[in-house]
């Protein structure tokens, strides 16, 4: 089959898109999880990825928290453990430490702040957001960090010969970007199965319908509370782990983050479907953007995309592709 | 027992409606202006001027506009960084084609350009509220400082595409450029900050103010008594921006005198002010002035203390710097969500009665 | 019914005049959901017009026709004798039609000096330069109208509580004020969406007392809903009443009290 260069290179660039699209519905399902249980928009979903993919690397290879900041209390100088660990071991110790955070977060913040206004509670996490970033990197640095958790990288072979067998032109696609969307599917199937059918995610989706209600049956806010953001935590390790292994762990990761603020305007804030349905368009739109109107106005227009993308949808969509109605009472 | 209101009675309706009903605080309010306007310029060294009382006054100026749109409005902008950009090369379009005009009457224009410009991306908050509006006017902050940095005519063709502001004076004393005396750039920076501060006052007082304030507290209830929601909103966002972008045109021209878009008026600029005004008070112009001196001192306090006087590395000073910003955000909506504005009415209510308890 | 547009005092002596809204076949529907059915009614000049309906029968929906906030699928609304367009609830406000809540919406985060103030804005002109530079127009208008808000303030006795932030106030005060607002627009017509739920029997009186008042010395035409029904009976000229979004019942108090249709849907009588 022969087909005009464009149209290839443009295909190659949707595919692409579609791939890190998957990325950035990665990054808003942690989001849509914590807006579902809490109606807390937690601005901190990137700098909480970030912060996951910092503590895996650091525990992986052996480096001592703090070490800066104990040098220049103590004057001690400390050059890590000396220890490499196993992939394994330190996405769980991670895993932990992100739950460890999730209690903490709920028992300094979210205890205080309950029945506060929603746009209180979003100044609040763009605060946390900021701790965290400066915790993440007292505690390991903040140079370029390079991830290594065995993941494949590099161009997928048997797309590259298929399309080369097709077209007569070879696809790149990164490896990594496969691997991102099989975990996104497994993850996503995991999580529907969890809340669907567990005694906590049943607990879970009744605190998401009415606070008042829930409690008033016996279910613990307090614990789906650390439960959530526990689980957001966990999905902010894996959304890290996988742009920490595309681009390096380093402070950019949560502005990456910050995309997933546009694909959640487009899919709505409670639905998991929305979620990767706005990072698919999200994806392949700025690709295909950037592809054949980026030359024209200078390049780079994926900086802005997706935002502008988001506004005009908002505009003349306000309650998102697969929000309700929204019918005001007074 | 010298604060106190006793005895000063008001036998007008205007009388009652002013800024400082109590007498103290009149006398207490000129005080401070004399000693900006007229003691301060005599002390200042080059130092004061540029790590504290300009950056101060500047970002108090932003942090009003901010206010304006966020604590009496209730409208949430991401987009300061934006807009203050749109002030700043606004300012440096208009001095370089018009270079025989005033530097004043550019940077009121710039505010002008910035009004518009801020009116446009405020037109989607008759529709979208809270943390969408928020995401909406990322939409601004993104786009702005791409257009800024990738369209040559902004930046006048520079190789650099930087912009810089060349020497402009005031009543024929440089005020901008290389050569300004460090009094010179603060009582311009004074003189807008003040005039400003003392409109914003007016503003938020008036029948205007009213009108923000009920959308605020319940938009519903606001436009079945009278109020044009769409209206209300888009002036809160003219004037907001005005603010904005004259802050914006200081901040390049008086302050920086070289910009590179991105790094001076990045998102994180956006969030500066926002804490700002979150520390310092949300809808209170006082508070504008507290929180924007909070921020500017902060990092100078840190790299005083832990840099130069306990020979920490810098970044982690920076690191540090970070979290004290971000727990006082988190502590401040917890425990006094009006900020540093109410810990002071709260002080002077004491005061009123001191030294009696009740 | 249309034929006693002529004034017609009652009994107390009040002038009771020609039609000043009519409502006319209004049906208002959410989706599928009918919450109005074809109800036509009108509010007279200078009366005190009741709705009444058990919870759910649409009053409130009727109010919020009233005040522009929903728009009817069918339908004419008529006032001052002009079939009215639809407009955004802020025009219906200019029109001169005011209203309070069922729960409460005052604005917390102002003073109720503040508060009160809102009820003028659609009267104040002055513009954005003219009030930066707090000059000439600006302060003549806000003092002006302080001097207005302040009579209202004296009517309904909240002299004390002027300059008390509107959050801090107990429920009872808080109604107070949120009718001071809407009485400050000098409104030609008043809604009062339950104006006394909630309260104790003294609260209930003052209230009932400001209600008359109002009506009695400024001659303002007010609609109401209310479950009181001692209060109702008292208060009302005339009644309509709902029930499942349709209008079983309209007349005076008495008239209607004998209605059987009312009595069923009050005593509850099985739909067949």
């Amino acid at each position: 089959m022969v087909l005009p260069d464009t149209l290839l290179f443009a295909m190659e660039a949707a595919l692409n898109g579609l791939l890190s699209g998957v990325m950035y519905a990665l990054v808003a399902l942690g989001f849509v999880l914590i807006f579902k249980a809490s109606g807390i928009f937690n601005y901190a979903q990137g700098v909480m990825a970030l912060f996951a993919a910092l503590t895996l690397v650091g525990i992986q290879q052996g480096q001592v928290p703090f070490a800066d900041l104990i040098h220049a209390l103590t004057g001690v100088e400390m050059h890590g453990f000396g220890w490499t660990l196993p992939a394994v071991v330190a996405i769980v110790l991670t895993g932990i430490v992100m739950i460890g955070m999730a209690m903490v977060i709920e028992t300094l913040i979210l205890k205080h702040l309950v029945n506060q206004p929603p746009i209180i509670l979003f100044m609040a996490t763009i605060g946390l957001a900021y701790f965290l970033e400066g915790l993440g990197d007292t505690m390991w640095g903040s140079d370029i960090k390079a991830m290594d958790v065995g993941l494949p990288q590099g161009i997928t072979g048997w797309i590259d010969e298929s399309t080369n067998s097709l077209f007569g032109y070879g696809f790149y696609v990164d490896q990594l970007n496969i691997v991102a969307m099989v975990v996104a599917a497994i993850l996503v199937t995991a999580l529907t199965l969890f809340s669907q059918y567990s005694k906590q995610g049943r607990a879970l989706r009744a605190v998401a319908d009415d606070h008042q209600a829930a409690l008033s049956v016996g279910i613990s806010l307090r614990f789906i509370w650390v439960l959530v953001w526990s689980i957001a935590g966990f999905v902010a390790l894996v959304a890290g782990i996988m742009w920490g292994a595309k681009s390096g762990v380093q402070f950019s990761l949560s502005l990456i983050a910050l995309k997933a603020l546009p694909v959640l305007m487009l899919g709505g804030f409670t639905s998991i479907p929305g979620a990767i349905v706005g990072g698919l368009i999200i994806g392949v739109g700025e690709q295909l953007f950037e592809f054949f109107v980026g030359p024209l106005v200078g390049g780079a227009t994926e900086n802005w995309f997706a935002y502008v993308l988001a506004l005009l949808f908002l505009v003349f969509r306000p309650q998102g592709l697969f929000g309700e109605k929204i019918i005001e009472r007074v | 027992m010298f604060y106190r209101e006793a005895g000063d009675f008001k036998t007008s309706y205007r009388d009652d409606g002013q800024t400082f009903p109590i007498r103290f605080d009149r006398y207490r309010y000129y005080a401070v202006l004399v000693f900006g306007f007229v003691v301060l310029p005599f002390l200042l060294n080059d130092y004061w001027t540029n790590a504290v009382f300009v950056p101060f006054l500047i970002y108090a100026i932003a942090a009003i506009g901010l206010n304006i749109l966020v604590g009496y409005c209730g409208q949430l902008s991401l987009g300061t960084g934006g807009f203050m950009a749109v002030g700043a090369y606004a300012c440096y379009k208009l001095t370089t084609a018009f270079p025989d005009v005033n530097i004043v009457f550019h940077i009121l224009g710039a505010g002008i350009v910035t009004a518009l410009v801020g009116m446009l991306f405020g037109l989607p908050s008759l529709r979208i509220k809270g943390f969408y509006l928020a995401v909406a006017t990322l939409a601004a902050q993104f786009f702005l400082v791409w257009l800024f940095n990738r369209v040559p005519w902004f930046y006048n063709y520079s190789a650099s595409g930087q912009i810089s502001m060349p020497e402009r004076t005031v009543l024929g004393i440089p005020v901008t450029g290389a050569s300004v005396a460090p009094w010179a750039g603060y009582l311009v920076c004074l003189v807008f900050a003040v005039a400003l501060a003392w409109m914003a006052r007016n503003l938020t007082r008036g029948s205007v103010g009213r009108r923000w304030m009920a959308i605020r507290d319940m938009d519903i209830a606001a436009e079945i008594i009278g109020v044009n929601p769409l209206k209300a909103k888009l002036t809160a966002f003219a004037v907001s921006s005005f603010y904005v972008g004259i802050a914006g045109a200081l901040f390049f021209s008086v302050y920086l005198g070289a910009v590179e878009v991105g790094e001076a008026f990045g998102i994180q600029k956006s969030f500066a002010v926002l804490f700002m005004i979150i520390i310092g008070g949300l809808g209170s112009i006082f508070g504008s002035f507290a929180g924007a001196a909070f921020m500017v001192v902060l990092p100078v306090m840190i790299k005083l203390v832990l840099v130069d006087t306990l020979g920490w590395p810098t970044d982690l000073g920076a690191h540090i710097q970070l979290m004290v910003v971000g727990a006082l955000i988190i502590v401040f909506l917890i425990a006094e969500p009006h900020g540093m504005a109410q810990l002071w009415r709260l002080t002077k209510e004491k005061l009123r009665l001191w030294p009696f308890p009740h | 019914m249309n034929d006693m547009s002529q004034a017609a005092p009652t009994a107390d002596g009040r002038k009771i005049g020609g039609v000043l809204m009519e409502m006319k076949n209004i049906t208002l529907r959410f989706g599928g959901v009918k919450a109005i059915t074809d109800i036509s009614f009108d509010i007279r000049e200078g009366e005190i017009r009741a709705i009444i309906g058990p919870n759910g029968a649409g009053k409130s929906s009727m109010l919020n026709v009233i005040s522009g906030f929903y728009t009817p699928q069918e339908g004419e609304v008529w006032f001052r004798g002009q079939r009215r367009q639809p407009m955004k609830p802020y025009e219906v406000a200019r029109q001169g039609i005011a209203r309070t809540f069922q729960n409460i919406a005052l604005f917390d985060g102002m003073t109720v000096l503040d508060n009160i103030m809102t009820g003028r804005l659609t009267m104040m002109k002055s513009g954005l330069l003219a009030q930066a530079l707090w000059w000439g127009r600006a302060e003549a208008e806000e003092v002006a109208h302080r001097a207005q808000v302040e009579k209202i303030i004296d009517f309904l006795e909240i002299q004390a509580i002027r300059k008390t932030p509107v959050g801090r106030l107990p429920y009872g005060l808080k109604k107070r004020v949120e009718l001071a607002r809407a009485l400050a627009a000098e409104p030609k017509l008043l809604l009062l969406d339950e104006p006394m739920a909630g309260m104790n029997v003294e609260e209930k009186e003052d209230m009932s007392r400001f209600i008359l008042d109002v009506n009695d010395e400024f001659g303002t035409t007010i609609a109401l809903i209310e479950h009181d029904m001692g209060v109702v009976m008292d208060l009302s000229d005339r009644v309509v009443v709902m029930d499942y979004g349709k209008k079983i019942g309209d007349g005076t108090p008495a008239e209607v009290r004998a209605n059987q249709d009312v009595i069923d849907a009050y005593l509850g009588v099985a739909h067949d």
